[in-house]
Order: C-alpha cells, then sequence, then structure tokens
C-alpha cells in the first residue's frame, strides 16, 4: 500500500514535473501563458506510437526513434511561436486563445489521421526490479530517471550556459536584455523549444503508461496549470515542488481511501484541485514560489 | 411621434451603411418565419439568437472592462441547471423558472466577482476558466439528480410551436442586445457606466483617482454579465429540451469568446455578427459535407488521380471537422484582423467627418452636415 503510493507520487509527480517545468519556463520568460503545451505531449505520445508500436509497422530502434520525436516536437513548438504567439505576444487574451485555437488543431488533426480509438504500447522496456523488496516496473524505474536527468540538465542550462544567462536575463528585463546585444525574439523562440522539448520527453516517458487519444492533453494541462500556480508562475523551484505535491494527491485518489466518495471520487478529484488552485490565487496570487511582477498587482 | 421617427429614420439611419445593415438584418430576422418557415433553418436561428445573447454578454463583461473571462460558461450553465432542475423536482413552468434561472445566473456573476477583484491579467484569466470545470464536478459526482453525462431531458419547448419559440429568442435577442448596448454606450447623456467601463478598462487606477469606486462597477459588470449569460442559458435549455454538461464545459466558454473576437470586441454588434456567422457554419457543416459527396457522385467516372477529386475529397473531410476549420479562423483572425470581422468591415464602408464628428460613408468627398473635406 504504502509503497505504490510512494512509486505512484514519484511518476506521476515527476511527469507533472517535466510538463509544469516547461509551461512554467515559458511563463516566466515571454509571459506567455500557452494552452498549447499539453498539444506538444500528445504529439509526441502520438509519435512514440508511430514509430515504435508494431501496429503501425515502423519498428524503430528506441534511442533514435526518441530522439527523433524530440527533436521534431521541439522544432514545432519553435515553429509554432515563430508563426502564431509571437506576432499576438503582448495581449495576453489573444495568446490564450490562439494557442487554445492551437490545441484544438492538434486535436482534429490527430482525430483525422490517427481516429478517436484508445490506443497502447508495450513498455519501452521491460521487466520488473525489486529494490528493498518492492517490485517496481522497469518502465516506472526508466521515468524516474528521466525526469532526474532532465530536471537537472534544465538546471545545468539555465544556470551554466551562455544561452540559460541570456534566457535569464530576457526573462528579467527584456528591454535591457536588448541593450546588452541578446536578441530577445530568438531566446524567446528557444525557450519555446525548450518548453516543447520537455513535453515532448514527457509525452515519451508516459505514452507506454497511459492510453493514447487524441483528447489525452486535457486533463494533463488542468494538472499542469494547477501545479504551476500553486507553485507560482514562472518559478521552477515552485513547478517541481507542486507537482510532486499533486502527485501525492492523485495517488491517494487512485487508492480511493475514502470509499464514501466510491464511483464519483474522480470527478470530485478535479473540484477539489481546482478549488486547491482558486484559494492559492486568492490568498496568495503568486503562488507558493512565484514573484508577482508590479504591473500585474492590484 | 410617428413623423419624428420617420425623420430619425431618413436622417439617422439611411446615410449610414452599418445601420442600414442592421436595419436590414433584423428585418429579415424578423420576417424570417414568414418567407421560408424551412425547420432545420428556424432552429439554426433561434440557437442563433440564443447564443448572440451569451456572446455580447461575454463582451459587455469582458471586452469593455477588460475582466478576461475565461468561465463565461459558468452563468450559462447555472441557468440551464436551475431551470431544469426546477422543472424535474418541482414541476414549476418555464414562465416561473427562467426568471428564478436569470437570478441565480445572477447571484453566481457577483459570487464570482469577489475572488476576481484581487486579480488581474492572465491569473483573472485562470481563476475563471476553474469555476465552470468546479461546478462540473460537482454535477457529475451528483448523478442521481443531474444524470451526469446523460443529462435532464424532457424539458418543456419554450412555445407552443417552432415559431413561436422563434419568436420568443428573438425579442430576447433583440431586447437584450439593445439593453446592453444602451449600458455600454460611451456617448450616452442618461448612462454613465459605458463610460466608466472604458476608463476601467484603459487605466483602472486613473479612474479610481478620479472618484470612481471602481469596485461598484466592477461588480455591476459581473451582474449584468451573468444576468444576461444566464438569460441564455436558461432559453438553451428549453429550445434544447435537455441539459447537458455541454452547457458547463471549456468550449462553451472558448466559443463565446471565439464569437466576439471573431465580430469585434468592445462592440457590442461584433458578438451579433460573429454568432450569425460562425454558429451556421458549425451546423450546417454535416449539410455541407452532404453536398460535397453529391458533387462527387455526380462527376462522371474518373480516376482518383486527377486533382479535383483530391480536392472535394479534401473539402468533404474538411466539413467533417467544422472545429478544425473555426480553429483555423481564430488563428488568422487574430493574426489579420485582430479588430474584428465587424470593425474590419465598417472601417471600409464608414468614414467620420473630422470637423462634426458624424458618420458618413466612407466614398462621399463632403461631410453630409457641414461640407468638409473627408480626404
Amino acid at each position: 500500500m504504502i509503497e505504490r503510493i510512494i512509486v505512484h507520487t514519484l511518476v506521476s509527480g515527476g511527469v507533472y514535473a517535466i510538463l509544469a517545468v516547461g509551461f512554467s519556463l515559458i511563463f516566466g520568460v515571454a509571459r506567455v501563458l500557452n494552452m498549447a503545451h499539453t498539444s506538444f505531449y500528445a504529439l509526441a505520445a502520438f509519435g512514440t506510437f508511430l514509430l515504435l508500436s508494431p501496429v503501425v509497422g515502423l519498428e524503430l530502434a528506441v534511442a533514435p526513434s526518441v530522439i527523433i520525436i524530440i527533436v521534431v516536437v521541439g522544432a514545432l513548438g519553435m515553429l509554432a511561436y515563430k508563426l502564431f504567439i509571437n506576432p499576438v505576444r503582448e495581449h495576453h487574451a489573444a495568446v490564450l486563445l490562439i494557442t487554445i485555437a492551437l490545441a484544438m488543431i492538434v486535436e482534429e488533426i490527430l482525430v483525422w489521421r490517427f481516429g478517436g480509438q484508445n490506443r497502447t504500447i508495450r513498455f519501452l522496456v521491460p521487466g520488473t526490479v525489486d529494490i528493498f523488496g518492492i517490485t517496481i516496473v522497469n518502465q516506472n524505474l526508466l521515468t524516474l530517471g528521466v525526469v532526474a536527468v532532465t530536471i537537472v540538465a534544465v538546471w545545468l542550462i539555465l544556470s551554466k550556459t551562455r544561452l540559460g544567462i541570456a534566457i535569464r536575463a530576457v526573462a528579467n528585463d527584456t528591454e535591457i536584455a536588448g541593450l546588452m546585444g541578446i536578441s530577445a525574439s530568438r531566446v524567446l523562440m528557444i525557450t519555446m523549444g525548450i518548453a516543447s522539448a520537455l513535453a515532448a520527453i514527457a509525452g515519451v516517458v508516459m505514452a507506454p503508461l497511459t492510453t493514447i487519444v487524441p483528447t489525452m492533453w486535457a486533463s494533463p494541462l488542468m494538472t499542469t496549470m494547477v501545479v504551476v500556480i500553486i507553485g507560482g508562475l514562472g518559478s521552477i523551484k515552485g513547478s517541481i515542488i507542486g507537482a510532486f505535491i499533486l502527485g501525492f494527491v492523485s495517488a491517494l485518489s487512485v487508492l480511493d481511501p475514502l470509499s464514501l466518495l466510491r464511483g464519483g471520487g474522480a470527478y470530485l478529484n478535479m473540484t477539489f484541485t481546482l478549488a486547491a488552485m482558486v484559494i492559492v490565487l486568492i490568498v496568495r496570487p503568486g503562488g507558493l514560489f512565484g514573484t508577482l511582477f508590479e504591473e500585474e498587482k492590484l | 411621434m410617428f413623423r419624428r421617427l420617420l425623420k430619425d429614420f431618413r436622417f439617422s439611419v439611411l446615410p449610414v451603411p452599418g445601420r442600414v445593415i442592421a436595419v436590414v438584418f433584423f428585418l429579415f430576422l424578423f420576417l424570417f418565419p414568414v418567407i421560408s418557415g424551412h425547420p432545420l433553418y428556424m432552429r439554426m436561428f433561434t440557437f442563433a439568437s440564443i447564443f448572440a445573447i451569451f456572446a455580447v454578454s461575454w463582451d459587455l463583461l469582458s471586452g469593455y472592462t477588460g475582466l478576461v473571462n475565461f468561465g463565461h460558461a459558468l452563468f450559462f450553465g447555472v441557468a440551464a441547471y436551475t431551470t431544469a432542475l426546477l422543472y424535474k423536482f418541482l414541476g414549476w413552468q418555464p414562465s416561473v423558472t427562467i426568471p428564478l434561472a436569470v437570478l441565480a445566473a445572477t447571484i453566481a456573476g457577483v459570487v464570482t466577482c469577489f475572488p476576481a477583484l484581487r486579480l488581474r491579467g492572465p491569473y483573472l484569466s485562470l481563476l475563471t476558466l476553474a469555476f465552470p470545470l468546479m461546478l462540473l464536478g460537482i454535477v457529475m459526482f451528483f448523478k442521481e439528480y443531474t444524470g451526469a453525462e446523460y443529462g435532464i431531458p424532457g424539458l418543456p419547448s419554450l412555445g407552443g410551436s417552432a415559431s413561436e419559440q422563434y419568436y420568443i429568442c428573438l425579442i430576447a435577442m433583440t431586447a437584450s442586445v439593445l439593453i446592453m448596448w444602451k449600458l455600454t454606450d460611451a456617448g450616452s447623456k442618461y448612462v454613465r457606466t459605458g463610460l466608466i467601463f472604458h476608463a476601467i478598462r484603459e487605466d483602472e487606477i486613473a479612474a479610481r483617482a478620479t472618484g470612481i469606486n471602481t469596485v461598484r462597477y466592477k461588480m455591476l459588470a459581473f451582474a449584468v454579465g451573468g444576468l444576461f449569460a444566464g438569460l441564455a442559458g436558461a432559453l438553451y435549455a428549453h429550445a434544447q429540451g435537455i441539459v447537458g454538461i455541454g452547457s458547463l464545459n471549456l468550449t462553451m466558454s472558448f466559443q463565446a469568446i471565439i464569437w466576439v473576437l471573431f465580430g469585434g470586441a468592445v462592440t457590442i454588434y461584433g458578438g451579433v455578427v460573429g454568432v450569425y456567422t460562425l454558429y451556421p457554419l458549425v451546423f450546417l457543416s454535416r449539410r455541407v459535407q452532404a453536398f460535397f459527396s453529391t458533387i462527387g457522385n455526380a462527376l462522371p467516372e474518373v480516376p482518383a488521380t486527377v486533382p479535383l477529386v483530391k480536392i472535394l475529397e479534401f473539402l468533404h473531410e474538411l466539413a467533417g471537422r467544422p472545429y478544425l476549420v473555426l480553429a483555423v479562423i481564430v488563428i488568422l483572425i487574430l493574426l489579420f484582423m485582430p479588430e474584428g470581422i465587424a470593425v474590419w468591415i465598417r472601417d471600409k464602408i464608414e468614414r467620420e467627418c473630422p470637423r462634426c464628428k458624424l458618420t458618413n460613408v466612407a466614398w462621399r468627398k463632403e461631410c453630409r452636415a457641414c461640407g468638409a473635406s473627408l480626404h
């Protein structure tokens, strides 16, 4: 019981963490609330299905196809930013709408090309392993490893490289960064590429653990938004901590300890999660670790 | 009285093409059942009238005050479920339940307002996005009362016949749009709300500094927006005969925004234009699809590689995905006509006189009142 909760918390929390870090990154740097963020996650999951499933027939080796998917989805993210988001970046309502429209387009195209039925693929790595007497599916272990490596990599990129310094400079003050010779629009596009690649990583590792349907972007988007708001919009550390908090909550609700909610628990789960988000927004609009920009205060 | 009306019509409606189009459009809507009465189109225009109220109420709340509400379906759904539950469990008739439902939606608007007052920008949008989804979770949980995804069926329709229902919705739409138009008219001599809403959107701190109680007016915007969205929701429940979770989900909230932005935000008439253009597109998508297959079948036998056949097949597929088309239209409008299509057209056919601020037809050389050159 306890070990199942721990494993579930770590795995789902880790995947939420990757999604939330990407979402938070692009908001923190470009002030863009990207509602199409989890569409890249869905695209990556469908890409995994296309390249690795025996049903389609394109059974490639795992490692190169994963790299192809992440690079392609990252490039799609940059393209989407350049074509659609950049021209309306100053108007937050227009950004929200245009990204929602993008998400709708991705879903419709996926339905068109793949049909609406549920699909699954087998685990990328087979077998199980015993750690301290707990049996863990290797796929979960792989997911945890990927999550850890990804988060460390993002942290290293942001804190050690020239690109990371440029990204943080643009996030801090776009105009001054421009005066220092940083091309803000290029940095923002690269940031969007990184964020979409992060969503793609989450999509690839989640693909074997979930059912692949064109509507699979909606529920992770809700969770990601709640995670990011609880942690604080724009804060990477807050996103990671918020993700594990929500992973724990979802682990509890999956195991359904409150038998009185049996049957309807999943629906009220959404209500309670969103209620937590609303309470955080009202009591502490900056989230647990976020900073509220001066012009957004009332 | 009648002569004054005639004079008004001759001198302030006829010379302005936008107003002529509006008058012709409403005349067409009022005469439509007499001209055609085709049940499919009657149904389409009935729902278009209802959604026009919904879209314009979003424009009043979010366009005018800048409080971008992403959960407008909350008011729609609250009213729809209120009227449905009152009918189902108490057996009350629509004439009683619709006003109560509108009241419930107004209260929902005022309640939403309190947390919304603390936030702005994207935070406010995310907050409002959450409310209808929270209610949706509650609706799904109490299945024995709300029927969860099956909804509450068997609601009485609005009038005895289809045309009666058509006229009820049309009159409700005309009246609501007129009221909201007058409420938001910044140049009005009698109501100050329009001017104040504009001031709040442009610069709330400056508005407060001039002595406007902005909190009270924001609340008013939420209450009025909730009231009219609720009216739309209650009418929709009875016109449809069933209330389902579709009235609360994200698509419903976004549709209102899409319609208004398509037509033109902060104009009131933009929402009406948006609904009457885009709603038929989705409503008639199956007909369009059937139309393309008829063309395809009527063609003589040709190999499937001919480009025309490919194009027809593509159009057929596309007509089956109205939301894809809708999303593409939204993106194109936001990128190339950010002020909306109605405003774009209006700017093409009308021009304001630089001296006396009177609206003229764009192709006139001199102002019709003061004779100033328009170029």
